[in-house]
């Protein structure tokens, strides 16, 4: 057993976070978060050059052909740094397309993605859906109709990978965004910019079948998990800090168990969801029976991480916590897109019950 | 025991509730405020209102312009308010805490001077404790007050002191002998917030609004006949204040969303495990939401049945903020979450999801405001439990010598 990422994927996620932590975080997501731009287009091409969008994808198609693995440790530093640029949205479509896609379909797309000169995002959510539930988005003899909001990413992306009604259960589709009408879509969160993408009679293809998609999302729960655990890391570790540093009653705040004691439960939640999410790592990488349950633990775990870091994170700083000049807002508002990024916990948690009970029977 | 109004409680509820009904209906189905001024002018016009029907300063003595009527009628008079669409919230630190700290402590002359202005709402009053340094150690404050003849001169910077840019007046703390043990070097003073050399800038909260603000004090002047208490008794006039505080800060914000938004909003979702209404964890989180939000104001109603008994409630009100604050914050993304996409799209304006997206992001200052949760437990712990006190080593040591640990 060896229940940890190989070297070569740390040394990716090492030369990742070198570069995030110069050019990302807090201070480059206020930029956006006040600005009207869409992403950090300097950024974006930081992390082109890096090879960070061609890591997945196949030499075949102009990438490095690198593993799953690599697709995790890079979500946790993306969402460590809260880069405002789209790469996860990107990598979800990547996945998608290496798990669904016809050789066509990835000789078409995947080169693009891997230069920078795609940007994809990935549109599911219409409402109060969840993932499994069948879109009001149809399909009529190739062409989709529908609307999807908020889309990640959406208002930067040249294509979109969208959940569509299928035959037995929502399916994936390829959608050009070159002839489609996105608007902006306000949320809670200010920093990733999300978009409403209107389909009417847009022409699309196919990817994969209904079983894909439901394999694909559990590929997607883990990698987001890795997400949230970068962002859960980074709202601990600034907790951490100011615990160590503010003084109140002539002590400093962690001297007091109720500091210290919010501080090990952060670091509990969080170490319990990267133990949840390195097992998914494993199971998708292995493309093991056992995804279905690992990813939806992982996503369930990685969530109830995030959330309280957050929270907590703003409780611990005092009022200066509450302020807009704080950088505690970028994580208790990224907490909630994380959220409604692919299903929420309770989904998940329901998923998780499911997958354990087909587990029991198959035993039985 | 009987759980409702007590004939006299009847009769005066129905007084009210016919008063407010008149004098609260132009108010009604008006939109938000479009500026401050507009905000300001209709938050005075319903203190007026009140003002000259006699029903301000309820439970204040009369000898202070207020009813002298018990705690009960107060609690009636605002059940009623909250119904209606009359526009209150300005003046709940002023007359909730400032101006019960000033007849408390003040002087007659103070007494006579600012408490009628503040109660007939002519006058707008802000609680300048919070600086920089310390809010929780209210008592490791550090601005100063210096002597100078008949004035003293103020010099420092407060923070997060809600509606100070739209306040004419404030309660300040500020320390007066560096080289006494923290809390005996503390004097309040009543101080003019339009005097030279005070600033307020509005701090826009995480929430995006902006109703506190950082307030600095460079060589103000205020006179000695607007001391609260004596030289070196500010810490009591602050305890007063915060009393008060707990008071007027401790029950849910009017209008937020509780377990009836959360009922309501269930009924809409369907999902794949059936119609949310019917889920077990919708409904174990709406009972949560009951249980803590109903047994606040249960509690609330304890305490006050006692008042009107004549008999000291006991501590159980202290329970109130560390649970409303928590509970809107767990319920409102617990909504959130069910709602899914449409929970996490910024809500249309005066939506349901638009109040629970507000409710999210507020709980987490209402946590903070008035005393944080951790320093609210520690208070129950200590002063209702009678467990050992935090170890303050910097308790006895004179201020301007004290290292932190
Ligand atoms: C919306 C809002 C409105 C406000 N309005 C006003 C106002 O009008 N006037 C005013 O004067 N102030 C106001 N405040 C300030 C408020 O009273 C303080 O923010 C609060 O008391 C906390 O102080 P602090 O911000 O300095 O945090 P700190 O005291 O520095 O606390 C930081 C963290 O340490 C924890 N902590 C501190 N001591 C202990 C301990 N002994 N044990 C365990 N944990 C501890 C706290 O709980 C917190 O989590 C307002 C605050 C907010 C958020």
């Amino acid at each position: 057993m060896n229940f940890d990422f190989s070297d070569d994927a740390r040394a990716l996620s090492e030369s990742a976070r070198r570069m995030l932590t110069e050019h990302a975080g807090p201070d480059a997501a206020r930029r956006i978060m006040d600005s009207d731009v869409a992403y950090d287009e300097a950024l974006w091409r930081q992390v082109v050059d890096l090879g960070l969008t061609a890591a997945r994808v196949p030499e075949a198609h102009g990438g490095v052909g690198l593993s799953p693995e690599e697709s995790c440790v890079l979500a946790e530093e993306f969402g460590r740094s809260l880069a405002p640029v789209p790469f996860l949205s990107t990598l979800l479509a990547t996945e998608a397309l290496l798990l669904a896609g016809t050789e066509v379909q990835q000789a078409k797309y995947l080169p693009g993605i891997a230069d920078g000169s795609t940007i994809a995002c990935y549109a599911w959510g219409e409402g109060v859906n969840s993932p499994t539930a069948i879109p009001a988005t149809r399909a009529e003899s190739g062409r989709l109709t529908g609307t999807k909001s908020p889309v990640a990413d959406a208002l930067t992306a040249s294509l979109a990978v969208v959940t569509a009604a299928g035959e037995d259960g929502p399916a994936l589709w390829l959608v050009d965004l070159k002839n489609v009408s996105v608007a902006p879509a306000a949320t809670l969160d200010l920093v990733r910019k999300h978009g409403t993408i209107a389909l009417d009679g847009t022409p699309a293809e196919p990817l994969g079948t209904s079983a894909d998609y439901q394999r694909f999302i559990d590929r997607a729960a883990v990698i987001l998990a890795f997400e949230a655990i970068g962002t859960a890391g980074a709202a601990m570790e600034m907790a951490v800090g100011y615990a160590k540093d503010r003084v109140a009653f002539g002590q400093r705040i962690g001297r007091y168990q109720g500091v210290k004691h919010k501080c090990a439960d952060m670091y509990i939640k969080l170490e319990l969801a990267r133990a949840h999410a390195l097992y998914g790592a494993w199971a998708f990488a292995a493309d093991a029976d056992e995804l279905r349950h690992a990813a939806a633990a992982a996503r369930t775990a990685s969530l109830d991480a995030v959330r309280f870091a957050a929270e907590e994170n703003v409780q611990l700083h005092g009022g200066i916590g509450f302020t807009w000049e704080s950088n505690c807002q970028f994580y208790y508002r990224r907490a909630r897109q994380l959220s409604a990024a692919l299903g929420s916990r309770a989904f998940w948690a329901d998923r998780l019950v499911r997958a354990l009970e087909q587990r029991n029977r198959a035993a039985a | 025991m009987d759980f409702n109004d007590t004939p006299q409680e009847a009769e005066y509820r129905a007084k009210v509730r016919a008063w407010i009904a008149e004098a609260a209906k132009e108010y009604e189905g008006l939109p938000e405020p479009k500026s401050q001024d507009e905000y300001v002018a209709r938050q005075k016009s319903w203190q007026r209102k009140k003002y000259d029907a006699d029903y301000a300063g309820l439970t204040w003595p009369k000898a202070f312009g207020g009813q002298g009527l018990g705690p009960m009628n107060a609690i009636i008079f605002s059940q009623e308010e909250a119904r209606s669409a009359a526009p209150t919230g300005l003046y709940s630190i002023g007359l909730g805490m400032c101006i019960p700290t000033v007849f408390t402590h003040g002087s007659k002359a103070v007494i006579e001077r600012f408490v009628p202005k503040a109660l007939e709402g002519g006058e707008i009053w802000c609680q300048l404790f919070s600086e920089p340094i310390a809010g929780s150690d209210l008592a490791g404050i550090r601005t100063k007050a210096v002597r100078d003849g008949d004035d003293w001169i103020i010099t420092g910077q407060k923070v997060w002191t809600t509606f100070a840019h739209l306040s004419d007046y404030g309660i300040i703390v500020t320390r007066t002998d560096p080289s006494a043990p923290k809390h005996k070097g503390l004097t309040m003073f009543i101080v003019d917030m339009h005097a030279p050399g005070v600033e307020a800038r509005p701090l826009k909260q995480m929430s995006g609004g902006a109703d506190f603000n950082e307030v600095f004090f460079d060589g103000v002047h205020v006179p000695d006949a607007w001391r609260i208490g004596a030289v070196g008794d500010g810490w009591k006039a602050g305890l007063t204040t915060l009393m008060n505080e707990r008071l007027a800060v401790g029950g849910k914000p009017r209008n937020s969303p509780g377990w009836r938004t959360l009922m309501d909003l269930a009924r809409g979702i369907d999902t794949e495990q059936g119609p949310a209404i019917e889920r077990m964890d919708v409904r174990a989180r709406i009972a949560d939401t009951y249980i803590n939000d109903e047994g606040v104001k249960l509690t609330q109603m304890r305490a006050l049945s006692a008042l009107s008994q004549g008999k000291t409630p006991g501590a159980e009100q202290s329970i109130s903020k560390v649970v409303v604050a928590k509970t809107m914050q767990d319920m409102a993304a617990f909504a959130l979450e069910l709602s899914e996409s449409a929970g996490f799209a910024a809500g249309e304006k005066d939506s349901e999801l638009a109040r629970l997206q507000g409710a999210y992001m507020w709980s987490a200052g209402l946590r903070i405001a008035g005393g944080t949760d951790e320093i609210l437990r520690n208070i129950i712990a200590e002063r209702v439990l009678g467990l050992p006190g935090d170890l303050r080593p910097d308790k006895d040591t004179p201020f301007n010598e004290i290292v932190p640990l």
